[in-house]
């Protein structure tokens, strides 16, 4: 657990990472997406529109997963206080809520000419709303608390609490009747025509290999940062320079 | 709370055990929660539930179920379409005026905004497509349903 603790072991290891999972995903990515909107046949009942399958899923996973992994790295920062963990948490948050963005309007836009609606209150919709309201909630929280200077414990309790609603997006489809579909992949197989399912599945490997190397490349940001905080303040302790010049 | 008074256990031991006693508890309230909205939380109706606990007329609610096959018929007036809502337990006869969604066929999902009359007529403001968990193309459109299931089988496979 402990391997990784050091920042400049993960700094070895995230370096040649980071690039591998931004290049690697991006090609997955755009091969899917040409594969799924040239490739597949319109459906049945939906023609081109069902094409939007290729962002809206991925993106609502990885929406779901970001706070996975904020829960995870936050509850491994609560009992172990390991340092990279916070930053982990930190660095999930922003490209998990543009995810649930993303999910959000896709859905949108595939609603109107599906459902003959934008947007209508009903239980997966508004539990992936308040997905995305949490963690505009706790990025604002967890800025402010680093800003400050201040323990981010505050920020990892909200991250666990906020998991709460994972499991609610997930089963809001069984336990109320929605507009939204029940789920078409599960444990058990899938009722989506092979047609639309692998570039769906390469769609989704593409998009968690661009959310892992952002994750990555923000972790190295918030590091670089915390590092030349850190050199300023010593600097400035030491008295070697004035405070005009520590700024520069 | 310290090492002496939990009899040696370690700091980050007592850590998780806390913790993962208040994920159980917010889990258990969840959970509470979560049943108890269980009526209110729906979006529609199904017309099992109308026929159960049948809502006073006028009362504005929204009754989801599948088109059922045959029932479709346009009024004289051309722009009042007349079906009935079913959920294989109990049917409900729906009337709308306006323009219907591109999804809207037999044997499909539907969602209805509206109320029920005093015949016990559901009459429709708004009427909303609901797609099923199934994506086909279309050539799978023209086969027999068993030909449509070994496809899907395949693709599952």
């Amino acid at each position: 657990m402990h391997l990784y603790a050091n920042p400049k072991r993960f700094l070895s290891i995230a370096n040649w990472l980071t690039p591998i999972l931004l290049v690697g995903g991006l090609l997955v990515t755009g091969a899917a997406l040409l594969w799924g909107f040239t490739q597949s046949p319109p459906d049945r009942l939906m023609g081109d529109t069902v094409k939007i399958l290729y962002i809206h899923v991925p993106a609502a996973w990885l929406g779901m997963g970001g706070w996975t992994a904020i829960a995870i790295a936050s509850l491994v920062e609560l009992v172990w206080r390991h340092p990279l963990a916070t930053i982990a948490a930190r660095a999930a948050a922003v490209p998990g809520a543009v995810f649930a963005f993303i999910c959000l309007a896709t859905g949108s836009i595939w609603g109107r000419p599906t459902w003959g609606t934008w947007w209508v209150w009903d239980g997966r919709l508004t539990s992936m709303l308040v997905l995305f309201f949490l963690y505009l909630g706790y990025i604002a929280l967890s800025s402010s608390l680093a800003r400050e200077g201040q323990s981010s414990r505050i920020a990892a309790i909200f991250g666990i609490v906020g998991a709460i609603n994972v499991p609610i997006i997930n089963r809001s489809v069984v336990w109320w009747n929605s507009l939204h579909q029940p789920a078409s992949i599960t444990t058990g197989g899938s009722s989506i025509d092979g047609t639309y399912l692998w570039p769906l599945l390469f769609a989704v490997l593409g998009f968690s290999f661009l959310f892992g190397g952002i994750v990555l490349m923000r972790m190295r940001t918030i590091l670089a940062d915390i590092q030349a905080e850190a050199r300023l303040r010593r600097k400035a302790q030491a008295g070697t320079m004035t405070g005009e010049e520590a700024f520069q | 709370m310290t090492q002496e008074t939990s009899g040696g256990i370690k700091p980050k031991h007592q850590r998780l055990v806390l913790i993962l006693l208040a994920v159980g508890a917010l889990i258990g309230a969840s959970l509470l929660a979560m049943v108890a909205l269980q009526d209110q939380a729906s979006y529609f109706y199904v017309p099992e539930d109308i026929e159960a606990n049948p809502p006073e007329p006028g009362q504005a609610i929204r009754l989801g179920g599948m088109v059922e096959t045959g029932s479709i018929q346009t009024a004289a007036d051309g722009v009042t379409t007349e079906f009935v809502v079913h959920d294989g337990i109990a049917r409900v006869p729906v009337t709308y005026t306006g323009i219907l969604p591109d999804l809207f066929v037999e044997n499909s999902g539907v969602v209805a905004d509206g109320r029920m009359d005093a015949n016990g007529v559901f009459v429709a403001d708004q009427l909303l497509a609901k797609h099923d968990e199934n994506y086909t193309p279309r050539e799978l459109e023209e086969m027999t349903a068993e030909q449509m299931r070994a496809e899907l089988q395949e693709s599952v496979e």
